[in-house]
């Protein structure tokens, strides 16, 4: 959980933020996805009627098509289901190699992310490695017409990071 | 001949294709308009009795040399009088325009549809960088608002993942997967119109560039100009014309789950899987009878996800399938991809397997012929959540 965390301080290990991301411009139903994070919380979609969350927000519970649903905080814990290391450069501003990963959260193991697991070393990530989230702010210092997102992004949690790291 | 979904009337009656290459400078309606040329002429027709006319994506769709020409323009250019058209990009894969034909001529909305696809990527990408290539700018849209933060632009990244999985799961390895790129070089170097023509070892393979780990440059396809299209005709409107028939046994259409690269329940399953199921639901044949197998390579996983998909190998069982590669040579069992498919023979985008399966059901291959005089061939194009298949005889 995130709760006590700033941005600031998750970002302070290893991990360096790329010079520049593409950002999402969020719309009514993912307004909460990416808008979450500036109180340290992951916000889901979440049915109230079946009680299950879903990825990516949208007006109606694709499991039992209730629209009681709207976004809920999860615990920020996950798994990664699977990884790539890309190599590629694609973005200017945001040299590979970088790991880009699907995970699936501890609340709701059939919703995975598509996120970036950073502060593992690159021969240390694998299927089941248990993840915790944390948040990046863009832009880092929004200007008066911003509205800054925060981004989800992973690293190893907190209980099997031990003494390597 | 009878039975399936189009109970035997729906027939490929010609097939044709366009000037291939990387950079020819030429427009996508200049391709277009050669490859639709070309297969009205090979199925004895003329543009006259060509009354129907379908393709993927049509308009609407970023450019950059993905859509090379729209129904409209084809028509325009060419003073169709059609009967039936359609574009569309949500439908069965980049063959579902071919499938939608098949209903078309079956009912009677239409005697003869061509159907083709057309790409100008390599021409319309020169110069471009590959974030532009890949996303244009503006605003995050779809699926790529949740993976273009992460740096996940490319279908590469997507389906490494899922690569990843696999082989983890199953212990596919990347020899085994070599299977799949080598045998595509080889056959291309056989396919006088494919775009990588240089042998290619194991070595090779196995030393290349990682573009998204586990996959390879070798395991990408590669871009190109180009169009393929096929005559799609009512078997008894096709009565007294060159060619041999080839039915249409069957089609695969569904999709079962959100379409989604990241949701489905079993992450290394595709679309792939449902199309498959209903490709067999409507018809006797099955997986023992294919004796040709074209099979999209976008990327080489995806060749392995439609192997199983369709029934040649158990789920997770397709690395012993491939290995060595002797299975899916042109002198195995189950020839695949002889054109050196997407991989080797350019990115025709799906068109283009459909497109030699009918080459070969005729026994037109040339040097690359199937040694197995194939009579029955099962194409299968799309990935991730996009996937469409078909199914033809000589029967």
């Amino acid at each position: 959980m995130t709760d006590t965390e700033s941005p600031a301080q998750a970002s302070s290990q290893a991990y360096t933020r790329p010079e520049r991301r593409l950002l999402p411009q969020p719309t009514a139903e993912s307004a909460a996805f990416w808008s979450g994070g500036r109180d340290g919380r992951l916000l889901i979609s979440h049915c109230r009627s079946c009680g299950h969350f879903f990825h990516p927000p949208g007006p109606v519970c694709w499991r039992c098509r209730s629209t009681d649903v709207g976004p809920e905080p999860v615990s920020g814990r996950a798994t990664v289901a699977a990884f790539t290391i890309n190599r590629q450069p694609w973005i200017p501003g945001y040299p590979p190699p970088y790991v880009v990963a699907m995970v699936e959260l501890a609340d709701e193991p059939d919703v995975r992310l598509i996120t970036n697991i950073v502060d593992v070393p690159l021969d240390e990530v694998r299927v089941g490695l248990e993840v915790e989230v944390f948040f990046e702010q863009w832009p880092a210092e929004p200007g008066p017409d911003d509205a800054p997102v925060w981004l989800p992004l992973f690293r190893a949690a907190a209980a099997t990071v031990g003494g390597a790291r | 001949m009878s039975g399936g979904p189009f109970d035997g009337k729906a027939v490929v009656t010609g097939a044709g294709k366009s000037q291939v290459g990387r950079r020819l400078g030429r427009t996508g309606l200049d391709l277009t308009i050669e490859a639709v040329t070309r297969a009205i002429a090979d199925a004895g027709l003329s543009v006259d009795d060509i009354d129907g006319i379908a393709s993927y994506p049509g308009p609407g769709v970023p450019d950059l040399g993905f859509s090379g020409a729209t129904i409209t323009e084809v028509r325009n250019a060419l003073g169709l009088r059609s009967r039936w058209y359609l574009s569309s990009t949500e439908t069965a894969g980049q063959i579902g325009p071919a499938i939608e034909a098949c209903m078309a001529v079956t009912l009677g909305l239409a005697n003869h549809v061509v159907v083709y696809r057309s790409v100008w990527e390599s021409t319309a990408q020169a110069g471009a960088g590959r974030a532009s290539v890949l996303f244009g700018g503006g605003a995050l849209s779809g699926h790529l608002e949740y993976t273009g933060p992460f740096g996940a632009l490319s279908a590469a990244n997507w389906l490494s993942m899922p690569a990843q999985r696999y082989m983890h799961d199953f212990g596919l390895t990347r020899e085994q997967l070599s299977a799949i790129p080598l045998n595509a070089r080889a056959n291309a170097g056989l396919n006088p119109d494919a775009i990588y023509r240089d042998p290619l070892t194991l070595d090779d393979y196995l030393n290349a560039r990682m573009i998204s780990e586990p996959l390879c440059l070798f395991d990408c396809d590669v871009p190109c100009d180009g169009a393929t299209a096929v005559i799609i005709s009512r078997r008894d409107a096709a009565a007294g014309l060159p060619r041999h028939p080839l039915t249409v046994e069957s089609v695969g259409t569904g999709m079962f789950e959100r379409a989604t690269w990241d949701q489905r329940v079993d992450v290394t399953t595709m679309a792939a899987h449902d199309v498959a199921a209903t490709l067999w639901e409507h018809t006797t044949l099955g997986p023992a009878d294919v004796d040709l197998a074209q099979l999209y390579d976008g990327f080489s996983f995806l060749t392995v996800i439609w192997l199983e998909a369709l029934g040649f190998a158990e789920h997770g069982k397709v690395g012993p399938f491939i290995e060595s590669g002797e299975r899916i040579a042109l002198d195995g069992p189950l020839p695949l991809n002889t054109s050196g498919g997407q991989l080797s023979g350019g990115r025709l985008h799906g068109m283009g397997f459909l497109h030699e399966a009918c080459v070969q059901l005729w026994g037109e291959g040339g040097e690359r012929q199937a040694r197995n005089s194939p009579e029955v061939a099962a194409v299968g194009v799309g990935g991730g959540p996009v996937g469409g298949a078909m199914l033809l005889s000589t029967r």
